[in-house]
């Protein structure tokens, strides 16, 4: 037995504070194996000991969530005994390192998270920040990145569905990849992890464990540098074929009434998986490791324990159905094991050949691991920037080269890569507000999206948090969804850093706020800290995923312009002029990256949205595009191009043009409206209370404002649809 | 019409084909699995899911082509009983022999997932009897292999015999290297077997067979097999 020296200490990333009380804990010397685990369990990664005391502030109920955060995956009600179940999982530092395997198994990941809840995965989405598109790297990581969700989501057959791209100098060495499944259950098959029953057999099913991501968890839980490279060996091999295995003989055995409690085993492996089944039952568990299926010859208990070999669950049986479960596997060809049993005794005895190589308390470890309360400092206010001190361009020029830049440009190019229709139920594909994917044989369907503006949040981490929430809401109620839930993928730096902890804090109590004006909990989420490559941090980027429900799919709406000479009216403006603040039209067009973000009016955002899906659903419109990133005439370009309509445009708010047309407040919508009809939809949204006014009609194929030149819709088009592909074929 | 699924480890379209079948005929079709040593008495039509069988870690449907199942779906091809190969079954029954050809890396070796324009240039089989020749479709494709080559003697042979069932096109039916999406030959996106009786295509017809899913060009060809087969 080695002797732990404070080296040995040092290198499985655990203080000198930690391991004092690792010793208390044990009350002797730990052994390799037992500080192996105490090292992953008490990752910032698996253990949330930054984050808990903040995360714990923001809402997570509401009558229809069934589940909030701490189980795999937060599960809502989506009625006639359907609950929709879903999670937003990081894999960022694998995916700079390797970015093809650290996206796929990102993706696989999140997929288990789902389908361990008893719910068939029928959409993903991913949030991707890369660094700037001049940078060496990007293209490469942009392409391993975009290869490994395909390569991984196509195989397995979940439709890819949605995203969204941001292109940034301070991801240059720590680029986010942040994946998002959403499944679909039946309310009485939902699957949790909380093991029970002394006896009860613990099996584990699916791929053979290797030497592959040992020690994951704990580089995703520490700053980069320049021998990050050397890490490629910790990160994990994705097989999506024996997912897709997974999943069918997951789905058939939980047909069956066989399982207690299953877990996925993803981030620390089997270590975490059965602290936390066992944590959760308040139950003990001996594992017998030489039962576990090896890849490789020569294995020990602790690479065992800490592998990160990808497609593996651990069960707990009913006793008398391990034959039963075992025949289902094997008709799946997967490896099934029973490698222990649940004791009494509150503790993990883990055994080599009938040797005990480990003895562990369960709950000091899971339950009762460090919480620390980070010093932070607020992020002071940014002054507003005064639409007269901002250089303006005509028009067509700054709309030309906002359509053309890296944040705004055409996604296809990524998204044509992704099997977005496979499942035979994708009614709105990528490109949307948020996309639609219909609940298998009916006419609902979910309307999901991620959404998050990380320069806003820089700048304001309060409004910034408010702002990607209230954007996913709007993206959901612009399809016509009523957004039911979120979850929150929280990426930020180094923790130990106030003014890093501070922007923590400040996107959490937006985040929060948010939460409550929208009726919109956070039912599960994930946190990435450490997002720092030589002391450089990331913009923090609080991704949002946001989950809603189309009640009815024939009442929807969609981005394109469907007919001629329909009137344009603009929902939420008010007396607003146009804030040009952190917007894009001030970064691409002006060069300047400052001041504060646009405001978020929580109570406006509500009633305006309320508002325009009750449009959409009395029929009134079929045509809508929230306001988000380059303001309302990047809007109303893109209305045009997805559809090769153009549109005549009257703006004048008493402002400047400039801050009119790509000044990005939020809370605002473009809807398209018969001629006919549109003064009733006037008087309604006078009579509620909800800004509107006109700002044009559709038709032709070019588009104006005030008059004077006109561009056509198709030169739009090519300029937004070429910067991607022209970018990513050169060099590399 | 009787109709039959096959499943592999690792289809991923068995139940969107289903789905498409039961919408055509109002009988959901007998799901078969790839170990199966004999299929059902008096099956009409077998159809061969897109998915990645096996996990494609080798050649692209070379796996499936050796499965037990396909043993009992090249006899009942011989006896004449029809069968649709859809993206990895289009490359299943290349592997298998039942058509001619081969399905290579897409030439700019990415996956590819858009709707294309087809152009129907075979109207004689039960497939494709409804549409017309010339008539242009727009189906979805999803694939990284389906560049189809053949070599030129058999190009000539399969262009000779009318075996061409769709090649990809543009809006307006132009057939050019321009509207090539994946490199193959002659364009050529679906094939049949001499007798017809076999078709292959990696064009999926079963993702758009309804207005709300963005089209309904695949309906009729399942209702044709319907109305043919029943």
């Amino acid at each position: 037995m080695s002797k732990i020296t404070p080296e040995i200490v040092a290198q499985h990333g655990l203080t000198a504070d930690e391991y004092k009380l690792v010793l208390d804990i044990m009350g002797r010397e730990p052994n390799l194996t037992e500080l192996g685990i105490f090292s992953v369990m008490w990752s910032e990664h698996c253990s949330y000991k930054s984050s808990k005391k903040w995360l714990k502030t923001l809402p997570t109920k509401a009558p229809w969530v069934i589940c909030g955060p701490g189980e795999n995956a937060g599960v809502i009600d989506i009625g006639e005994n359907l609950a929709a179940i879903f999670k937003m999982e990081s894999h960022n530092h694998p995916s700079f390192i390797e970015p093809y395997q650290g996206a796929a198994t990102g993706v696989g990941g999140i997929l288990r998270d789902v389908f361990t809840m008893g719910a068939r995965p029928v959409a993903n989405l991913n949030a991707l920040r890369f660094g700037s598109p001049d940078h060496a790297k990007t293209r490469h990581l942009v392409s391993g990145v975009v290869s490994g969700i395909g390569g991984y989501g196509n195989c397995v057959g979940v439709p890819t569905v949605g995203g969204e791209v941001n292109f940034h100098s301070s991801y240059n060495g720590n680029i986010l990849v942040n994946a998002m499944t959403v499944g679909v259950a039946q309310q009485d098959k939902i699957f949790y992890s909380a093991a029970a029953g002394i006896g009860n057999p613990v099996v584990y099913v699916g791929s053979k464990t290797g030497r592959d991501g040992i020690h994951g968890a704990t580089m995703a839980s520490a700053e980069f540098n320049a021998d990050s490279e050397e890490k490629r060996p910790t990160v994990q091999v994705g097989d999506p074929f024996t997912e897709k295995l997974l999943i069918e003989a997951c789905m058939e055995l939980m047909a069956t009434d066989a399982i207690v409690a299953i877990q996925d085993m993803g981030a620390a492996g089997l270590t975490s998986s059965s602290f936390e089944m066992a944590s959760k039952g308040g139950m003990g568990v001996e594992l017998e490791l030489d039962k576990v299926p090896m890849r490789e010859t020569g294995m020990t208990p602790y690479e065992l324990m800490l592998s990160e070999s990808q497609e593996r669950m651990l069960m707990v049986l009913v006793p008398g159905k391990e034959d039963m479960a075992r025949a289902i596997f094997e008709k799946w060809e997967l490896d099934f094991a029973v490698i222990g049993t649940l004791t009494d005794t509150g503790r993990m005895v883990l055994k080599w050949h009938g040797e005990v190589v480990g003895d562990l308390p369960i709950d000091p470890l899971a339950a009762a691991s460090p919480e620390y309360d980070r010093p932070w400092i607020p992020t002071p206010k940014a002054p507003e920037v005064q639409p007269s001190d901002v250089t303006e361009l005509a028009w067509n020029e700054a709309l030309a080269r906002l359509i053309a830049s890296p944040d705004l440009a055409s996604r296809r190019w990524i998204w044509e890569q992704y099997d977005h229709m496979v499942m035979g139920d994708t009614v709105g594909r990528p490109g949307g507000d948020a996309s639609v994917v219909r609940l298998h044989r009916s006419n609902r369907g979910l309307a999901v999206t991620t959404d998050c503006t990380p320069r806003y949040v820089k700048a304001d981490p309060v409004e910034g948090g408010k702002q990607a929430v209230a954007e996913t809401w709007r993206n959901i109620t612009a399809v016509g969804g009523r957004p039911l839930a979120i979850t929150d993928n929280m990426n930020f730096g180094n923790p130990e850093k106030p003014e890093i902890m501070g922007q923590f804090v400040g996107a959490c109590q937006g985040i929060g706020e948010a939460c409550i004006a929208l009726d919109y909990p956070v039912v599960s989420g994930n946190v990435s800290l450490y997002n720092e490559t030589a002391g450089q941090a990331i913009l923090p980027t609080p991704a949002i995923g946001g989950v809603g429900l189309v009640d009815d799919l024939d009442k929807t709406a969609s981005i394109p312009f469907k007919a001629e000479g329909q009137v344009l009216v603009l929902f939420g403006q008010g007396d607003r002029k146009g804030w040009l603040g952190q917007s894009l039209y001030l970064r691409e067009i002006a060069g300047r990256e400052e001041g504060a973000p646009p405001p978020v009016d929580l109570v406006l955002e509500r009633k305006v949205g309320d508002f325009v899906r009750g449009v959409i659903t009395a029929s009134d419109t079929n045509t809508v595009h929230d306001i988000a990133d380059g303001g309302l005439l990047v809007a109303v370009a893109e209305m045009a191009m997805s559809s090769g309509i153009g549109a005549a445009l009257t703006v004048d708010f008493g402002g400047p043009l400039h801050a009119a047309l790509f000044g990005e407040d939020q809370a605002r919508y473009v809807v398209a409206v018969d001629a006919a009809k549109v003064d009733a939809v006037l008087a309604q949204a006078a009579a509620a209370g909800v800004p509107a006014v006109k700002i044009g009609v559709t038709g032709g194929d070019a588009l104006s404002v005030n008059g004077g030149v006109a561009v056509p819709v198709k030169a739009l088009r090519d300029a937004n649809e070429a910067w991607l592909p022209e970018y990513m074929s050169h060099g590399a | 019409m009787k109709a039959a699924v096959i499943v592999f480890p690792g289809s991923n379209c068995d139940r969107d084909l289903a789905v498409a079948l039961e919408k055509s005929s109002g009988k959901a079709p007998i799901m078969l699995w790839h170990r199966e040593t004999e299929v059902p008495q008096g099956l009409d039509l077998i159809a061969v899911p897109g998915g990645f069988s096996y996990g494609d870690y080798l050649r692209s449907g070379a796996m499936a082509a050796h499965s037990p199942v396909m043993r009992e779906v090249k006899r009942m091809a011989e006896k004449g009983v029809r069968v649709l190969g859809v993206c990895n079954g289009f490359q299943i029954l290349t592997e298998a022999g039942l058509l001619p050809g081969a399905l290579m890396r897409n030439r700019d070796l990415k996956f590819i997932c858009r709707d294309v324009h087809l152009k129907v240039e075979n109207t004689e089989t039960a497939f494709t009897r409804p549409y017309t020749k010339g008539q242009v479709v727009r189906f979805p494709v999803a694939h990284h292999d389906g560049n189809f080559f053949a070599d030129d003697e058999l190009l000539k042979r399969i262009e000779g015999n009318g075996q061409v069932a769709f090649r990809y096109a543009g809006a307006d039916g132009t057939v050019s290297d321009a509207t090539n999406i994946n490199g193959s030959r002659n364009n050529i996106a679906g094939i049949v077997n001499g007798k017809g009786t076999v078709l292959g295509m990696m064009p999926h017809p079963e993702r758009l067979i309804e207005p709300k899913l963005g089209g309904a060009d695949g309906k009729p060809m399942f209702d044709a097999l319907v109305e043919a087969l029943s």
